[in-house]
């Protein structure tokens, strides 16, 4: 029944046409972060991910965004540290193979400028996160959504036990998005 | 007999590095085969703030020597001075390429070189795996062999001391009898 209902309302939504859905452009598009050890900025990325976008900018508080991460993608410069990440002690990847991000609200915050809320569950631990997003066009009818935001490690268990000290492994994370966006159509 | 010694700051810098490369060398040899942990976080971060301590110490031996010569050679057997100059040499050579060759290997790894945690130094060869297992190795041996350098350098040092008992020693540790 409830399932039915969001059918239905779904449709009712799509009916009305507020935000046709986009497709990403993974060749192009980067869901990499910053950590930092003693001081020194080290790189990761996810390689595999999946991403539902709904927007339309003249409308961008209809737009729906949902992303899977597939955390055994994660990818590092050395073996040893993507070997050690999957580990329960930080990712707990056999465990949690995927982390989630959907979309409560969003608003825009100028031209080309949005803010995107909404939900990040990250090895089991939900926390709503706040990501301010810049839309820009590019070559090829295309559109680049780029937003950085910090999140807290530790509030995810990301990296507990022996390496809970954020002197050695800073709490703060940079996560940096990329998305290439094709079928959002001109402003 | 001033004039025949090595000046203050060449005598600092030589002690000063001594004690650097048997203490990074050490600990390079110990925290290789570390199991992933905070210790091994730790001790490979010091281990390369002393080799770029060590590198920035050599450029700066390199220059001050430039600017004054070292005393002439003691006299001895012309195959032992050359022995010397040779190993010397090697050495100049070895205190470059061994902090280079393991900074590359640190950036090539993603791990950027930030000099005690707060000076940020620029990366000279891009995050790649292939060149970090072919210049790990580089590393190594390069390492290997500047520990052998030392070795023959202290050698000779003792033999001078005390076998030939020429004073040779006094003119980089002028606290000897």
């Amino acid at each position: 029944m409830k399932a039915l209902l969001s059918t239905v309302l779904l449709g009712a939504l799509t009916l009305s046409g507020p935000a046709s859905a986009q497709t990403v452009v993974p060749e192009q598009s980067e869901v990499a972060f910053t950590t930092r050890q003693m001081g020194v900025p080290v790189e990761g990325r996810f390689k595999r991910w999946a991403a539902q976008i709904r927007f339309d900018p003249r409308q961008p508080q209809a737009a729906q965004v949902d992303f899977t991460i597939d955390t055994a993608s994660l990818a590092f410069g050395a073996a040893e540290t993507e070997a050690e990440a999957a580990k329960p002690g930080w990712f707990h990847v056999a465990k949690f193979p995927q982390a989630r991000f959907v979309s409560s609200s969003v608003r825009s915050t100028g031209a080309g400028r949005f803010e995107v809320l909404g939900q990040l569950t990250l090895k089991g631990q939900a926390r709503e996160v706040r990501v301010p997003v810049t839309l820009a066009p590019i070559a090829g009818g295309l559109h680049t959504a780029s937003g950085n935001f910090t999140l807290r490690r530790l509030e995810f268990r990301i990296g507990d036990g022996d390496w809970n000290d954020p002197s050695l492994v800073a709490d703060e994370v940079l996560v940096r998005l990329r998305l290439v966006l094709a079928g959002l159509g001109p402003p | 007999m001033m004039s025949a010694n090595y000046t203050r700051t060449a005598i600092a810098l030589h002690w000063l590095m001594a004690a650097l490369v048997l203490g990074t060398f050490a600990l390079g040899l110990w925290m290789a085969d570390l199991p992933n942990s905070p210790l091994k976080l730790r001790s490979y971060n010091w281990h390369k703030w002393a080799g770029a301590t060590f590198l920035a110490l050599a450029l700066l031996r390199l220059a001050w020597r430039w600017r004054h010569p070292p005393p002439p050679a003691l006299p001895m057997p012309h195959w032992q001075a050359r022995l010397a100059g040779g190993v010397h040499h090697a050495m100049y050579a070895l205190f470059f390429a061994v902090p280079l060759v393991g900074w590359a290997y640190s950036s090539s790894l993603g791990y950027p070189l930030v000099w005690f945690g707060v000076l940020p130094l620029p990366d000279f060869v891009p995050v790649d795996r292939a060149l970090a297992k072919l210049i790990k190795p580089w590393h190594e041996s390069a390492a290997w062999g500047l520990a052998g350098l030392v070795v023959l350098h202290v050698a000779g040092a003792v033999k001078h001391q005390w076998i030939d008992h020429d004073g040779l020693l006094r003119r980089m540790a002028p606290w000897l009898r």
